[in-house]
C-alpha cells in the first residue's frame, strides 16, 4: 500500500513540474535560481561545462610552462618571473615550482575537467533529455553535487596562491612525501587543502552518482526499455557505478593520510629519516596508500573514457547514417570494463615489490580489459565502415577518438606486462601511453560531444570552420607530442624529472624535447581559439532553425529549440524503437517517438 | 503492503521503476553501497597492517573496564552491553517503520523516539569508553597497551581504534540527526498529510546500515 502510494506521489512531482513549465511566463524565475542555484539539468551541464573550461585552460597552461622548462631548460624567460614571482627568479621556473605544475596539471585535468567537467556535463545534460524525463531524481542534490564541486575548485584555487604553494608530491599523492610537511615546501599547507578540496570533490561526485543512477534507472519514459537506450547512457550509467563505489575507498585514503599529516597517526609511515633525523613513526606501510590510492585510481581512468566512449558510439552512429554495430557487445563490454576496472589497480604498483606471484594475477586482468576495448573498436569501425560519413567536427573527433584510443590501447598491453613494467615505469613511455589513450582520448570525446549537443545547450551551432581547424592542429599536434615521448621512455628517460641534460643517456633527447614543447604551445593556442569559438557561438554563433539538426533519432531532439524546465512542454514521447534506426527500409532515419509500423521488424 | 504484480507487467520497459521502489530508496540503496566501500576500505587498511605485524595487543587485556566499577576485570562486558544498545535500537527502528506501514503516526514517533535514545546511550557509552581509555594513555599516536607477546606495540592498534570506530561513530551521530529531523516532521504530521511514511523506512535503512558496519567493527577490534 505504501509503496504505491510513495511511487505515486513521486508521478504527482513529475506532473507538477509539468504544470508549472505551462504557467512558466507567469511566474519568471530570479536571476539567481536560474543562472547559479539553477536546479535545471540543463542548466547544471552548463555550469558544469564552463568550470571544467575554465580548469582545463588553466591546467594546460601549467603544462605549457613545465614544458619551457623541459624543452628549453637553459633558456630564461623573463616574463615568467612577472607571473609567477619568486617561483621563477630570474625567468628560470624554480624546481619546487615545476613540482607544483606537474601535480597540479594532473590534478587539475584528471579530476576537474576530465571528471567532473566531462561526465558532470554530459551526464547532467543528457540522461534527461535522452530517457525522457523532466530532470534528475533529485533536482535538489544535483544543484548541491554541482555547489561541492565549486567549493572544491575554490579550496583548489587557493591552495595555488597559498605562500608555500601548492601540493607538489604527484598527483597520486603518495606518501611519506605528502604525509610529511618537513619533507618538501611542497608537502606543507598546500597538501592539506589538496586532500579537502578533493574530499569536497568526492561528495561532489556521490550526490551526483547516485542521482544519475536512480534516474536512469527508475525515470525512462513509457517504452524506453534499457535495451533501446543510447549508448550514451549505458556509459553514463557505469560510469556513475564506478564513481559511486570506487571514491569512497579513496575518501578513505585521505581520511588516514590527513591524519598521518596531523593526528600523529602512522598508518603510511614508517622507519623515516628526515635530514638524518630518525622520526618516532613505526609499523605504517606506504605501500597501504598505494593500494588504497589506486583501487580509485584505475576506476578513474575508467570514469574518464567511458562517457567519451558513449558520445563516440552516437556521434559516429549518427554521422555515418547507420545504425551502430553490435549494439549488445557494446553494452557487454561496457559492463566488462567496469567490472574489470576494479580487479586491476596493482599494475599500477608492480615494481613497488609486490609479489610477483601476485602480479601474474594483476597482468593477466590487465590483458583481459584489451578484449572488450579491442570489440569496442571493432564495433565502431564497423559502424562507419561503407557509411554515408558526414565529416563534421563532432564526427572528425570520434574518429579521431577511435585513432587515439587504438593507438594508446596497444602501449597498454606493453606496460600492462610486469617484465615489462619493470622497464618502462616511470618513464615518459607511460606518460605517452597515458596521455594518448585518456587524456587526448577523453579530449577527443568530449569535444565530439560539445561539437555535437552545442545546439541543444544553445539553440546555436558553433563555426565549423574553425572547428576543422581545431580538430586537424589537435590532431596531428597530439601524435607529434605524444609519439616521440614512447623513444624516449623506452630509452629510459624518467618522468618529473626537472632537467635531463646532466645525465649524457638523456642527452641526446634535447633537440626533440624542444620540438615537443613547441607542438605544444601551437596545440595550447589552439584549444584557446576553440574556447574562444565556444564562447563567441553561445551569442554570436548561427541559430538553430530546425529542432533536429543532426537527423538523429534520440529524444533530445523532440524538445523544444529552447527547452524550459521540463524538457518537454506537452506529455513526455513514448518510444517505440532502439536509439538506432538510420537508413532503415529505405529512410533515413526514424525518431524512436515513431511507432514500428505494421510491416517493420524491430532492429 | 499490495505490492503483487498484475501478470506479466513489463519491470524493465520504462514508465515504471524496476525495482518498483522510488528514486529516494534506490538512491539510499546505493548510498549505503558507496558507504559500505568506505569502511571496507578502513577495515582492510587494518588488517593489511594487523597482520603485517609481528604482534598486536589483546583485546581482553585493553577493553576490561565497566564504568563504576573500578579495577575489577570484565573484559568485553561494557562492549557487549554497546553493542546490545546499538541492536535494540535497530529492533525499534522496525518497529518504527512498520508503525509507518501502518499509518501509525504515534507509533511511529514512540519507536522513532526509543531509536533515538538508544542511539544516544551508544554515543554516551562510546565517549565513556574514549575518555577511560584517554585516561590510560591511549590516544592517536599514543599507545600504552604492550603486544601479547610482551614487546612494545606500534601506535597503529590505537591509530586504528580511535579512527574507525570514531568513524563509525561520525555516522551514528548523523543518523541519530536524521532520526531527529525525522521524528519532528513525523509530529508535524508532515508524512500524514503526504499520505506514507517512506522517509521513515529510508532513515530506517540507513540506521540499520550503521548497526551491520558495527557488527564488523565491534568483530574487527573488539574479538578478533
Amino acid at each position: 500500500m505504501s509503496n504505491e502510494a510513495t511511487l505515486h506521489s513521486q508521478q504527482e512531482v513529475m506532473h507538477g513540474a509539468h504544470d508549472h513549465h505551462d504557467h512558466e511566463h507567469h511566474h519568471e524565475d530570479s536571476f539567481i535560481s536560474k543562472y547559479v542555484f539553477s536546479m535545471d539539468h540543463k542548466m547544471i551541464a552548463k555550469q558544469f561545462l564552463i568550470t571544467g573550461i575554465i580548469w582545463a585552460i588553466i591546467g594546460a597552461f601549467f603544462s605549457v610552462l613545465f614544458r619551457l622548462q623541459l624543452g628549453f631548460p637553459d633558456a630564461t624567460f623573463p616574463w615568467l618571473e612577472s607571473i609567477l614571482g619568486h617561483w621563477a627568479k630570474g625567468g628560470r621556473i624554480s624546481p619546487e615550482a615545476y613540482y607544483a605544475l606537474v601535480t597540479m596539471h594532473g590534478t587539475i585535468l584528471v579530476f576537474f575537467v576530465l571528471t567532473a567537467g566531462l561526465s558532470g556535463t554530459f551526464s547532467n545534460l543528457l540522461i534527461p533529455l535522452q530517457i525522457g524525463a523532466r530532470d534528475m531524481a533529485s533536482p535538489f542534490m544535483n544543484c548541491l553535487s554541482y555547489w561541492f564541486f565549486f567549493l572544491a575548485s575554490l579550496v583548489m584555487m587557493t591552495s595555488l596562491f597559498v605562500q608555500t604553494g601548492p601540493a607538489s608530491g604527484g598527483w597520486t599523492m603518495y606518501p611519506p612525501l605528502s604525509a610529511l610537511g618537513d619533507a618538501s615546501i611542497g608537502s606543507k599547507i598546500g597538501v592539506d587543502l589538496w586532500l579537502t578540496s578533493m574530499a569536497l570533490f568526492v561528495v561532489s561526485q556521490l550526490l551526483g552518482g547516485l542521482n544519475y543512477i536512480s534516474t536512469l534507472l527508475n525515470m525512462r519514459t513509457k517504452g524506453m526499455a534499457m535495451t533501446k537506450m543510447p549508448l550514451t547512457i549505458w556509459s553514463f550509467f557505469f560510469t556513475a557505478v564506478l564513481g559511486v563505489l570506487s571514491f569512497p575507498v579513496l575518501l578513505s585514503g585521505f581520511i588516514l593520510l590527513l591524519m598521518d599529516r596531523h593526528a600523529g597517526t602512522s598508518f603510511y609511515l614508517s622507519d623515516i629519516f628526515i635530514a638524518g633525523k630518525a622520526l618516532a613513526n613505526e609499523g605504517g606501510s606506504a605501500i597501504l596508500y598505494q593500494h588504497l590510492f589506486w583501487f580509485l585510481g584505475h576506476p578513474e581512468v575508467y570514469i574518464i573514457i567511458l562517457p567519451a566512449m558513449g558520445m563516440v558510439s552516437e556521434v559516429l552512429a549518427v554521422s555515418s547514417r547507420k545504425p551502430i554495430f553490435g549494439y549488445l557487445a557494446m553494452i557487454g563490454s561496457l559492463f566488462a570494463i567496469c567490472i574489470l576496472a576494479f580487479l586491476v589497480w596493482a599494475h599500477h604498483m608492480f615494481v613497488t615489490g609486490l609479489n610477483p606471484f601476485l602480479g601474474a594475477f594483476f597482468v593477466l586482468l590487465t590483458l583481459l580489459i584489451a578484449v572488450p576495448s579491442a570489440i569496442k573498436v571493432f564495433n565502431w569501425i564497423t559502424t562507419i565502415w561503407k557509411g554515408n560519413i558526414h565529416f563534421t567536427p563532432a564526427s572528425l573527433f570520434s574518429i579521431g577518438f577511435v585513432s587515439t584510443f587504438i593507438s594508446g590501447g596497444l602501449t597498454g598491453i606493453w606496460l600492462g606486462n610486469s617484465s615489462i613494467d619493470i622497464h618502462l615505469h616511470d618513464t615518459m613511455f607511460v606518460i605517452a601511453h597515458f596521455h594518448i589513450v585518456m587524456g587526448v582520448s577523453a579530449f577527443f570525446g568530449m569535444f565530439a560531444g560539445i561539437y555535437h549537443w552545442f545546439p541543444k545547450l544553445y539553440g546555436r551551432f558553433m563555426n565549423q570552420t574553425i572547428g576543422f581547424i581545431h580538430f586537424w592542429v589537435t590532431m596531428i599536434g597530439a601524435y607529434l607530442i605524444f609519439w616521440p615521448m614512447h623513444y624516449e621512455g623506452m630509452a629510459g628517460m624518467p618522468r618529473r624529472y626537472y632537467d635531463i641534460s646532466g645525465w649524457s643517456s638523456f642527452k641526446q633527447f634535447g633537440g626533440l624535447n624542444e620540438f615537443i614543447s613547441i607542438v605544444v604551445i601551437l596545440v595550447f593556442a589552439v584549444q584557446l581559439l576553440f574556447v574562444f569559438n565556444f564562447f563567441y557561438s553561445i551569442f554570436k554563433g548561427r541559430k538553430m532553425t530546425t529542432q533536429n539538426p543532426w537527423n538523429a533519432t534520440t529524444l533530445e531532439w523532440t524538445t523544444p529549440i529552447h527547452a524550459g524546465h521540463g524538457n518537454w512542454p506537452g506529455e513526455i514521447p513514448e518510444v517505440h524503437r532502439w536509439a538506432y534506426d538510420y537508413s532503415k527500409d529505405g529512410r533515413d532515419f526514424i525518431p524512436q517517438t515513431e511507432p514500428i509500423g505494421p510491416n517493420e521488424s524491430a532492429h | 503492503m499490495d505490492t503483487a504484480v498484475t501478470a506479466k507487467k513489463k519491470w524493465w520497459a520504462g514508465g515504471y521503476s524496476p525495482f518498483n521502489v522510488s528514486y529516494g530508496k534506490l538512491m539510499m540503496w546505493y548510498f549505503l553501497m558507496s558507504d559500505a566501500f568506505t569502511f571496507g576500505a578502513l577495515l582492510i587498511a587494518y588488517g593489511t597492517i594487523r597482520f603485517s605485524s609481528t604482534s598486536w595487543p589483546d583485546p581482553n587485556s585493553v577493553f576490561r573496564s565497566f564504568p563504576g566499577m573500578g579495577e575489577t576485570n570484565m573484559p568485553l562486558v561494557f562492549v557487549s552491553l554497546m553493542t546490545f544498545i546499538l541492536i535494540m535500537s535497530s529492533v525499534t527502528m522496525v518497529l518504527a517503520v512498520h508503525a509507518g506501514h501502518m499509518r501509525d503516526r504515534k507509533a511511529v514517533a514512540k519507536w522513532l523516539t526509543w531509536t533515538i535514545v538508544g542511539g544516544i546511550a551508544f554515543l554516551s557509552c562510546q565517549a565513556w569508553e574514549w575518555t577511560h581509555l584517554f585516561h590510560e594513555g591511549a590516544w592517536w599516536g599514543r599507545n600504552p597497551f604492550p603486544n601479547t607477546d610482551g614487546t612494545v606495540a606500534s601506535t597503529n592498534f590505537t591509530n586504528f581504534f580511535f579512527t574507525i570506530t570514531g568513524f563509525h561513530g561520525l555516522h551514528v551521530t548523523s543518523g541519530v540527526i536524521l532520526n531527529i529531523v525525522i521524528l519532528a516532521n513525523v509530529l508535524k504530521g508532515t508524512y500524514e498529510h503526504r499520505g506514507h511514511y517512506e522517509m521513515v523506512e529510508k532513515v530506517g535503512l540507513y540506521w540499520h546500515f550503521v548497526d551491520l558496519v558495527w557488527v564488523f567493527v565491534f568483530t574487527c577490534f573488539y574479538l578478533l
